[in-house]
């Protein structure tokens, strides 16, 4: 008699946003089969946000995750611009962009000093009770100081634009609400050179790594063809939140840097975009649509944007990229090197932030567009830290909401995390015993995607590790747990 | 005129005939709460917040239109008016779908004050979660079902100030509700005058200037008392 099937299972996955478990199928032989990463929260925004008026649609959305309400309340305010039908006054446009760089900066810094580093640094094996930003500090608190520093930048930028750092609701349909003071704008210029010499040096420090520690990495986390997708902007140039409207539009490109499909505008998502639903996870996964779910899965965020852009078109970040893509081909396929993507757009927006500082309209004061419901249907689009999302909504004819549909960046990257996981079990993943290293790795495969799961089931909450064996009747064998 | 005197929590008053308990404490630097009471417009008592205590009165009594009386002994603050004020404030937050982060109130609502002042730092009650609707027909104004405390202020200032006398409430017990015309659209009542004073003196974020996002909506009920002054004393000059 073969001995049973099994599952591994990795409940809660940690130092991710979000709730989540992981299960490790193996089959007869004890070889992984599958691996499935379930995102195991629900929470109804699209559905509760039915019957408001439009214009509280920044304010609510933003509540989604506390990590990134930029991007909604900036995805919002833009479904609502054309929901007003309005062009927004130029320097309402810049503003946006300068907190969504700052959006950016913050989040990324968040993802890979706090949630990531501990992995690079303290190793793999180490104590899993210390591989945290606690035992960074401990061991480096140069650096961990530096990410602190890098993050509390960000914010800072966020809080000078919409008087918090959290849910400020300062984007609204047709604008914003506060133009910038003269004050503010040289209190951040005044931040600026000590958030590039930070990055600088995480940039310096992460390179070495990778030449030194981390080869294996690349070829096992996540190392696969697929579609990318997200915004260019005008010439292709790297873009973060200008949408079809202004003559930028969405790219998607196959991992040999061909270009499938150009200037798709987000309005017709749903004519190229698909989401399948799978009973074991309340996260959906999207695909493009003439593809298939297979063959149209594709991976969204830092890396994408910057495997779909020509170049970023500032000169630190466009150094960076040229040597990203020495390292990793045209079009990079190792999703770990998300993790270097992530540091190359914190460059690129703080170079783009002292361009908008610098632009003497920058502080002009006519900042919000005013006017009633022009159109009944609207889709807006935003790159977030972690990919691309679109609101979607219908308004009655008073403007109340009628329908809503969210696509968020981390259930766009969800083939990928899953494909990810599973690479990295069939590697490190040997006979039957369940070891602190493969979980580790496993998890740090999720973590390259920075994965913010309160967003993506619109969940939040902190979350435990559980390892759960099961065989190939259904029961129970063997559990290994961390709280 | 006669004079009445009376003591409020310990202090010995003197206030004209025809004075009510609230004008008497408030003159005398004396702070009781009110939601539905506003100075202009004729007091219902429906909120229960200004109930106080007058020896020998055998039960609680409302300090906007109890008149104060000779030899009168009032207390404003005790354990239990406190208790009942929170409980009050509550009732007004479990009945309702009161979320302060996304409203247009946010910051600048009595409701929100009360819960601040009478200590409510959570419910002890359940929340009911009622199913209630937005009114957006008005091409100026809004009206938020979920964040209406039926304080009727809306109701008396368009009666009694504007004359146009748009709103009622309709319905029973926990179906109660603001109406507009016999329960139209708001948009569809010829009778509105489009004045936007039911927003100025709505204490919450129940009626609001449409495109108002979170905590954008300052209302200014000292608008309408320096309104109901002019129109009674003929002083249109500030």
């Amino acid at each position: 008699m073969s001995p049973p099937r099994r599952t591994i299972t990795i409940d809660p996955v940690t130092r991710i946003e979000g709730h989540a478990k992981i299960t490790i199928q193996l089959d007869d032989a004890g070889a992984v089969e599958t691996a499935r990463f379930h995102v195991t929260e629900y929470r109804g925004f699209e559905k509760f946000c039915e019957g408001r008026p439009f214009t509280e649609m920044a304010a609510i959305t933003a509540r989604i995750c506390g990590i990134c309400p930029v991007s909604h309340l900036l995805a919002a305010a833009k479904t609502g611009d054309k929901i007003l039908a309005v062009t927004i006054p130029p320097t309402a446009e810049k503003l946006r962009r300068l907190m969504n760089l700052a959006q950016l900066t913050q989040s990324h810094a968040l993802s890979f000093f706090h949630l990531s580093s501990p992995d690079f640094l303290l190793g793999w094996d180490s104590d899993p009770a210390r591989r945290n930003v606690f035992g960074l500090i401990a061991a480096n608190p140069d650096l961990a100081r530096a990410g602190i520093r890098l993050r509390q930048f960000g914010q800072g930028v966020i809080e000078a634009l919409g008087g918090r750092k959290i849910h400020a609701a300062w984007s609204v349909p047709g604008g914003v609400r506060e133009p910038l003071s003269e004050e503010t704008r040289l209190r951040i210029q005044a931040g600026l050179p000590e958030a590039f010499a930070i990055t600088e040096r995480a940039l310096g420090l992460f390179k070495t790594l990778l030449d030194t520690q981390l080869g294996e990495e690349l070829g096992i986390f996540g190392n696969f063809p697929s579609l990318f997708l997200g915004l260019v902007g005008p010439g292709a140039l790297w873009e973060h939140h200008r949408g079809a409207e202004a003559g930028c539009g969405i790219r998607i490109v196959d991992s040999a840097g061909v270009v499938v499909a150009d200037g798709l505008r987000e309005d017709d998502y749903a004519s190229f975009l698909a989401e399948a639903v799978e009973p074991w996870s309340y996260l959906k996964f999207p695909y493009v649509k003439a593809l298939g779910p297979e063959a149209g899965s594709y991976r969204v965020g830092p890396l994408a944007r910057l495997n779909l852009c020509e170049r970023i078109g500032t000169e630190q970040a466009d150094r960076e990229l040229l040597e990203l893509r020495q390292r990793g081909g045209r079009v990079v396929t190792a999703s770990f090197l998300y993790h270097l993507a992530r540091l190359i757009e914190i460059l690129a927006c703080l170079e783009q932030m002292q361009q908008l500082l610098d632009d003497p309209t920058i502080t002009a004061t006519h900042v919000r567009a005013r006017a009633g419901v022009n159109a009944h249907e609207a889709v807006g689009v935003s790159e977030a830290p972690r990919g691309t999302l679109f609101h979607h909504y219908r308004v009655d004819e008073n403007g109340l909401i009628e329908a809503v549909n969210l696509i968020i960046a981390t259930g766009q990257n969800n083939g990928a995390m899953n494909r990810t996981v599973t690479q990295i079990a069939r590697h490190y993943l040997s006979g039957e015993r369940l070891t602190e290293g493969l979980l580790n790795r496993v998890e740090a495969g999720i973590r390259c995607f920075d994965p913010c799961l309160s967003c993506s089931t619109h969940a939040a909450g902190q979350m435990p590790l559980l390892v759960e064996l099961v065989g190939a009747d259904g029961q129970l064998r063997d559990v290994l747990r961390r709280d | 005129m006669s004079v009445h005197t009376l003591r409020i929590d310990g202090r010995d008053l003197a206030v004209p005939e025809g004075t009510t308990l609230l004008q008497a404490a408030r003159e005398a630097g004396i702070a009781i709460p009110t939601l539905c009471h506003l100075e202009g417009l004729s007091p219902v008592a429906a909120c229960r917040l200004c109930l106080v205590e007058v020896e020998g009165a055998g039960k609680l009594l409302p300090a906007c239109i109890t008149p104060a009386s000779e030899g009168m002994v009032v207390h404003t603050a005790t354990p239990r008016l406190q208790d009942i004020r929170r409980t009050v404030v509550e009732l007004l937050f479990t009945e309702g779908n009161h979320v302060c982060a996304i409203c247009v109130a946010n910051g600048h609502c009595e409701l929100q004050d009360l819960a601040v002042s009478t200590g409510m730092d959570h419910s002890r009650l359940p929340y009911r979660f009622p199913d209630r609707h937005v009114d957006l027909s008005h091409p100026f104004f809004g009206l938020d079902h979920n964040r209406c405390v039926l304080c009727t202020r809306c109701v008396r200032v368009c009666d009694e100030v504007e004359g146009a006398h748009v709103w009622d409430v309709g319905w029973r017990g926990e179906h109660c509700r603001i109406i507009a015309g016999l329960e139209e659209p708001w948009g569809a009542v010829d009778a509105c005058t489009d004045c936007g004073k039911c927003v100025e003196v709505c204490p919450t974020g129940a009626l609001f200037h449409k495109g108002d996002t979170t905590a954008e909506k300052q209302g200014e009920p000292a608008r309408l008392q320096a309104l109901v002054h002019a129109r009674r004393h003929q002083q249109w000059d500030p």
